[in-house]
């Protein structure tokens, strides 16, 4: 694509906006940067406005705006089931969540490891959590950067040569460095910056794309003939053969959503339980946003755009639409979508590291100091990775990687969230689920040349639906099946850490009880 | 906040969004449109809406007897 002069000032100088923000960060709501809770937590001080804000640019990351439309543009329907997924998400940790925080703030934790290794007093369920949400995190990073150098690209920097990879080097090591500084302050300042910049570009390209293709009808209509055209024609309205891989794949991803570490990390954060409910009544209007982007795949079809690279759909349509400082505008909004997730991501992967390994293996009875620092310097080495397996391996090999990682972090609902309400589950038996569903989680996508959507066979039907959600209910059983027999093996259950009273909420008015400073203090 | 416990069965008026959206028999249908917008869209989208809003109601329920 040929540079534009205009749109690469544009996105500079927003990009430079936001680096300053980011480094301000450290010194917003200021607190002791050389305690985890505050560096990482920002000492879940953050009240309903800037939660919605940093929830919302946690979760709605530059690969989700990237993504989502190149699904709907290469497969029609079947990609709108990101609308009632994220419909469906908010009800669901509105019920859950604010039990979370209470326990997650009384006890200090700030991992789910944390609540696994108390509730259940088990070293292997606690690395099982840790290990695959660190795992699940590094490809979810590497998205990011994915989506980045598809805008990247689109500005006009040279794509190939020595200086190829060199914009997002340099722009994840600014990220990097204030993330350092400033811990979950500065993407949450950030975050601020990219919401206001992603509903601009959304509100503009829904009103001013239409009005050039001849309003949203013409585009749905037109849409539909370009889908109809296809060497497999896929029809406007999801067909009956979509029908339960759409659900599935709606359910799976929001239950898996908020076993994500970023999305805990974002949880945790807010200053209250009445936080966390305002937020989840809230939010969905991120949901309506992301409605909007992947209709933008519609938009695309309608326009006669034909990218080579599916990823390259919105970039090209913000190009080919609007006028070229505000697409500066729109790149900018992805790129910095990118940024806040990136950074939230790595703080919460650098929290499980140095909680679960380094506090536990390698250096039992660090000060509160020696932890916050080690896992500073872990977010870096964790955006290293990420950097390292974007410029060095194929693109497909972390969208894949990603895939499996979807299906893998639902493997730990179970101890989780089902250790919120129940001690019910037998440690032993939802390790051996924890096992089981990340097993068939990895062979399903495996078997079918890496498809979220696995065939099952149940008798002569053919129930196609979501690898993640077929695992999780495999999970489900093994664990439900084996606790009476671990039970009545005599295999003991470990000491619970936590007090019912830990998840009960503070009356109204009640002075709020002092966090721990760390997990067993 | 402390909630009435009682107030809990309140949580089950959260389910009428999954029943709305997790069977597509329910809304996989062209007509009726708005604006054109095949009905399988604008459902969707007006129920993303309603989902939030029906969480604002429980919200709104399971206030504090304080509170009001």
């Amino acid at each position: 694509m040929h540079p534009n002069a205009a749109t690469l000032a544009v996105f500079l100088a927003l990009f430079g906006l936001v680096s300053v923000l980011g480094f301000a960060g450290e010194r917003w709501r200021r607190g002791d940067l050389s305690l985890l809770h505050e560096w990482a937590l920002a000492g879940r001080r953050f009240g309903t406005f800037v939660s919605w804000f940093l929830i919302g640019g946690d979760l709605y990351t530059a690969y989700t705006f990237i993504a989502v439309p190149a699904l709907v543009y290469g497969q029609g329907p079947l990609g709108f089931f990101a609308l009632p997924y994220t419909a469906l998400v908010y009800p669901l940790v509105f019920v859950f969540g604010p039990r979370l925080w209470t326990v997650a703030r009384r006890r200090g934790y700030i991992t789910y490891a944390d609540f696994i290794r108390e509730r259940y007093d088990s070293r292997s369920l606690e690395l099982a959590v840790a290990a695959t949400g660190i795992l699940a995190t590094m490809p979810y990073i590497a998205l990011q950067l994915v989506g980045m150098q598809v805008v990247i690209a689109s500005l006009g920097f040279p794509t190939t040569g020595p200086l190829r990879d060199l914009p997002i080097v340099v722009a994840f090591a600014i990220l990097a460095a204030y993330t350092y500084r400033g811990g979950l302050r500065a993407p949450a300042l950030v975050a601020i910056v990219k919401d206001v910049l992603i509903y601009a570009t959304v509100i503009a390209a829904t009103i001013v794309i239409p009005a050039h293709l001849g309003g949203w009808g013409r585009v749905f209509a037109a849409a539909g003939q370009a889908l109809a055209k296809r060497p497999h024609p896929i029809g406007l309205v999801l067909a009956p053969g979509d029908f339960t891989a759409y659900a599935t794949l709606a359910l799976g991803s929001a239950l898996a959503l908020f076993m994500y570490p970023h999305s805990l990390t974002g949880l945790l954060g807010a200053s209250g339980t009445g936080v966390i409910r305002r937020n989840m009544v809230l939010l969905p209007a991120y949901s309506l946003l992301l409605a909007l982007i992947a209709a933008f795949g519609y938009l695309a079809l309608a326009a006669g755009l034909s990218p080579a690279n599916p990823n390259a759909v919105v970039p090209q349509l913000l190009a080919t639409e609007f006028t070229p400082w505000f697409t500066g505008v729109g790149f900018a909004a992805i790129v910095i979508g990118a940024l806040v997730p990136a950074a939230i991501m790595s703080i919460a992967a650098a929290n499980l590291w140095t909680r679960t390994i380094y506090r536990e293996y390698l250096r039992p009875g660090c000060t509160p100091a020696q932890e916050c620092a080690q896992a500073k310097l872990a977010s870096l080495v964790v955006k290293l990775g990420a950097l390292l397996f974007v410029i060095g391996l194929p693109t497909e090999y972390a969208i894949n990687f990603q895939l499996f990682a979807g299906g893998w972090i639902l493997q730990t609902l179970p101890a989780i969230v089902g250790g919120l309400y129940t001690r019910w589950f037998h440690r032993r038996a939802l390790f051996a689920g924890w096992l089981v569903g990340m097993a068939a989680a990895t062979y399903m996508p495996a078997v079918t040349g890496f498809r979220a959507v696995y065939p099952l066979h149940i008798g002569v039907h053919v129930v196609p639906g979501f690898a993640a959600l077929y695992a999780f209910v495999l999970n489900l059983a093994v664990a439900a099946a084996l606790t009476p027999v671990c039970d009545r093996t005599g295999a003991r259950r470990g000491t619970d850490r936590t007090t019912p009273a830990d998840y009960e909420e503070e009356p109204a008015g009640a002075a709020p009880v002092p966090a721990a400073s760390g997990a067993g203090a | 906040m402390l909630r009435r416990p009682h107030a809990r069965h309140w949580y089950w008026l959260l389910l009428l969004p999954y029943a709305a959206l997790l069977w597509p028999p329910l809304y996989a249908r062209h007509d009726p449109t708005i604006a054109g917008i095949p009905f399988f869209y604008w459902y969707q989208f007006v129920w993303i809406a309603l989902s939030g809003l029906m969480t604002g109601c429980v919200a709104w329920l399971m206030r504090n007897p304080e509170e009001r």
